[in-house]
């Protein structure tokens, strides 16, 4: 009877052992986070991209209006995937895009905005990549969608694709 | 020169002083960085990697540390940017107790059936 007991207790260990692997083989190494909580966005100063003057998070983020933080670079193969489809969501009056050049070459960047078109309404420099770390990124490119009431709803790791477009424009219209 | 050896020892002992502190935050550095996680590596923590992420992770700490921010205050900052994960020692809270008592309850199972065979020996 106790060796039926112990046979069973070692079963469902292993069992369940067995479950935890299994499961977490099947898991993506690449960690991403969710977003339950709605997070208020962070305050910042940033170097305008254009002007080279200084903006404050309060005077870029108003009120009443959708926003997309786009975090991009020159350097960055798949945010030139990407671009048409911010293009596209440009167009869109419900939303605006800000763009958040990391840790780039002004002057690339700017050649990178004249060849594929400029699609954002403001870019802000971050030269170091720590504006991005106060966002919550952790590489580029990465793509946030603030609401009304300045808080980041959505957060798209890598480049953004038709369905996440799609995503976007139902949550703002 | 009284005046002249006073002030050549305050100059030493604020030189000394400030060595000192250099040193302490840069321990403190590399405590903290050892024990947050590269997301974007394979297993790697942030003072092991050279990623973007870990440097610029790295120049975050560094600036927090100067800011005068304690070690609980900057984990505390990166568990609100990328949540639990990033940090390799995790909170015990309702996400996490299974973590950090199925240990202890496993030790405790196994020391139930040593001792049972024992007692069942002698």
């Amino acid at each position: 009877m106790k060796n039926k007991f112990s046979s069973f207790i070692i079963i469902i260990l292993l069992s369940f052992c067995f479950v935890i692997f299994y499961k977490s083989l099947n898991n993506t190494n690449i960690y991403i986070p969710k977003i339950k909580a709605k997070k208020n966005i962070p305050i910042f100063e940033a170097k305008d991209f254009n002007s080279s003057t200084y903006l404050n998070s309060e005077s870029i983020f108003k009120e009443d209006t959708f926003y997309i933080v786009n975090i991009w670079a020159s350097w960055c193969v798949p945010c030139r995937t990407e671009h048409p489809l911010l293009m596209r969501l440009s167009k869109n009056q419900s939303v605006k895009l800000i763009g958040l050049n990391y840790k780039d070459n002004l002057n690339n960047a700017k050649k990178f905005i004249r060849e594929f078109g400029d699609p954002y309404s403001q870019i802000i420099i971050d030269n170091d990549g720590t504006l991005s770390v106060e966002f919550g990124a952790y590489g580029v490119p990465e793509t946030f969608l603030i609401d009304k009431n300045k808080k980041i709803i959505r957060k798209f790791i890598g480049p953004i694709n038709n369905k996440i477009v799609e995503e976007i424009r139902s949550i703002v219209k | 020169m009284k005046i002249l050896k006073i002030l050549i020892i305050l100059f030493l002992s604020i030189g000394f002083s400030h060595l000192k502190s250099d040193e302490k935050n840069n321990e403190l550095k590399s405590k903290i960085l050892k024990n947050i996680r590269c997301l974007i590596c394979q297993g790697q923590s942030v003072y092991d990697s050279e990623s973007e992420f870990a440097s610029t992770i790295k120049l975050i700490v560094d600036r927090k540390i100067n800011e005068g921010l304690q070690e609980d205050q900057i984990y505390k900052f990166l568990r609100e940017k990328y949540g639990q994960w990033v940090i390799y020692d995790p909170q015990l809270n309702k996400k996490t107790y299974i973590l950090w008592l199925l240990p202890l309850l496993l030790f405790l199972f196994g020391g139930v059936i040593m001792i049972k065979k024992l007692k069942f020996k002698n």
